[in-house]
């Protein structure tokens, strides 16, 4: 059975402690929201889950694999406040090399999955000459090539218009559906069913 | 394709949009060799004595020169939160970059040496000594100058951090580089500044990719 374990996390920044001894266990199918006011420590937990940032105390474990070790890391596509673009580089080239990076394997291709969030026409384009909701929409094509089974999205709804934002829910639903988990935190409203939310 | 390569090609075709990034290094070389001339001596024999020395030393500071830049933008768009979020061994990410700063750096420093050798009135067999110096030695350049450029990711204004903590490694480099060059003009025996030379890089590419990988987990933090 594959769950996410979070057993006794404690973070801290500074002098201020942002949680502590939080425990948690999620089974496929489960989307998480955190909710909580700015500096409550959304993005630290995310950090911790995706393995970026050690906790003070208490550990992450997926299918008894701990975080940081290449079986666990496997499972996670990560998707933080930066855009993970190059200038230099076209959405498409961008797009390939973030997938491999965070993919075993892909059934889906890059240029598909452009074209599946709307953005076909630019596979061409140098990131530097997309705006900001498009460099957001070209990182959430990953999300259609990715299969690891845990997402974490750390204010996914950011910059993207009302289209982006339903092609993402339903993406996200689909996720679920098919069985994986999804931990995102945002400010927004947003039309996810069977969503639990934590509070920090 | 594996990711070695893919991350290869992927820095490469980047530099290559963006020749200034890769292109400033190479000219303060040669510009810096050739003015050395102008100032000190024109004459044949001065220059000729000084040219291992002046040669290395500039290429060191080439070479540090183009090492801020190593992690600078991958780390302002965050694709370095990516390599280590990733599955892929991250020291094998960070072994592909070093890669490809030498083949942006060092192996075009290789490249000119001969020309600006001659410059200095370096004889020929001196200057495919100094070839052989800097094509063993300047991987190892890359190598260390990565550890120093993965220590200070997201520190503000850091050139003169990274000079601190990278030149006193590069000195041994330097010491017995141009050494070799100074004996080769004088027909005496290199073998043991190129023992060396090969010790260093080949325990400068063990260690750098493992220990930038951990330094670089600790400055994302």
């Amino acid at each position: 059975m594959s769950k996410l374990i979070i057993n006794e996390l404690s973070c801290q920044r500074g002098y201020n402690t942002l949680f502590s001894e939080l425990s948690l266990s999620l089974v496929a199918g489960d989307i998480l929201r955190v909710s909580g006011a700015n500096g409550s420590g959304k993005t630290s937990l995310l950090k911790i889950l995706a393995g970026l940032n050690s906790a003070e105390s208490g550990n992450v474990s997926f299918q008894e694999h701990l975080v940081g070790s290449n079986e666990y890391q496997e499972n996670i596509f990560y998707f933080g406040h930066l855009p993970a673009l190059s200038p230099e580089l076209s959405c498409q080239e961008n797009l390939q090399y973030l997938s491999n990076l965070q993919c075993s394997h892909s059934q889906y291709q890059a240029i598909d999955a452009l074209a599946a969030i709307g953005l076909k026409g630019y596979e061409n384009e140098y990131a530097a000459n997309l705006s900001a909701g498009q460099k957001r929409r070209v990182v959430l094509a990953a999300l259609f090539i990715s299969n690891a089974p845990i997402w974490l999205l750390d204010e996914p709804f950011t910059a993207l218009d009302s289209d982006g934002i339903a092609a993402l829910e339903v993406q996200i639903s689909k996720h679920s559906a098919n069985g994986g988990i999804c931990i995102l935190t945002t400010h927004q409203d947003c039309n996810l069913t069977n969503m639990r939310t934590l509070s920090l | 394709m594996s990711i070695f390569i893919q991350t290869l090609m992927r820095d490469l075709k980047m530099a290559l949009r963006n020749p200034s990034s890769f292109l400033n290094p190479l000219l303060f070389f040669i510009i810096a060799i050739s003015l050395f001339p102008l100032a000190i001596s024109p004459e044949a024999h001065t220059l000729s004595n000084i040219a291992p020395g002046v040669i290395w030393v500039t290429c060191m500071l080439a070479v540090l020169l183009s090492l801020n830049a190593l992690f600078h933008t991958d780390y302002d768009n965050g694709v370095l939160e990516q390599m280590v979020v990733s599955h892929h061994p991250l020291p094998l990410l960070l072994l592909a970059k070093t890669t490809a700063h030498w083949l942006l750096t060092g192996l075009p420093i290789v490249l000119l040496s001969p020309l600006l050798g001659a410059v200095l009135f370096l004889d020929g067999e001196s200057i495919g000594v100094l070839m052989l110096t800097l094509l063993l030695a300047t991987p190892s350049l890359s190598l260390i100058g990565t550890i120093g450029a993965s220590l200070i990711v997201g520190v503000k204004n850091s050139g003169m951090l990274l000079s601190l903590l990278v030149l006193p490694l590069y000195t041994p480099i330097l010491i017995f580089a141009s050494s070799a060059v100074s004996q080769a003009q004088f027909n005496l025996s290199i073998s043991a500044q190129m023992y060396f030379l090969t010790s260093i890089f080949l325990l400068s590419l063990m260690g750098s990719p493992f220990i930038s990988a951990l330094a670089l987990k600790t400055s994302l933090e």
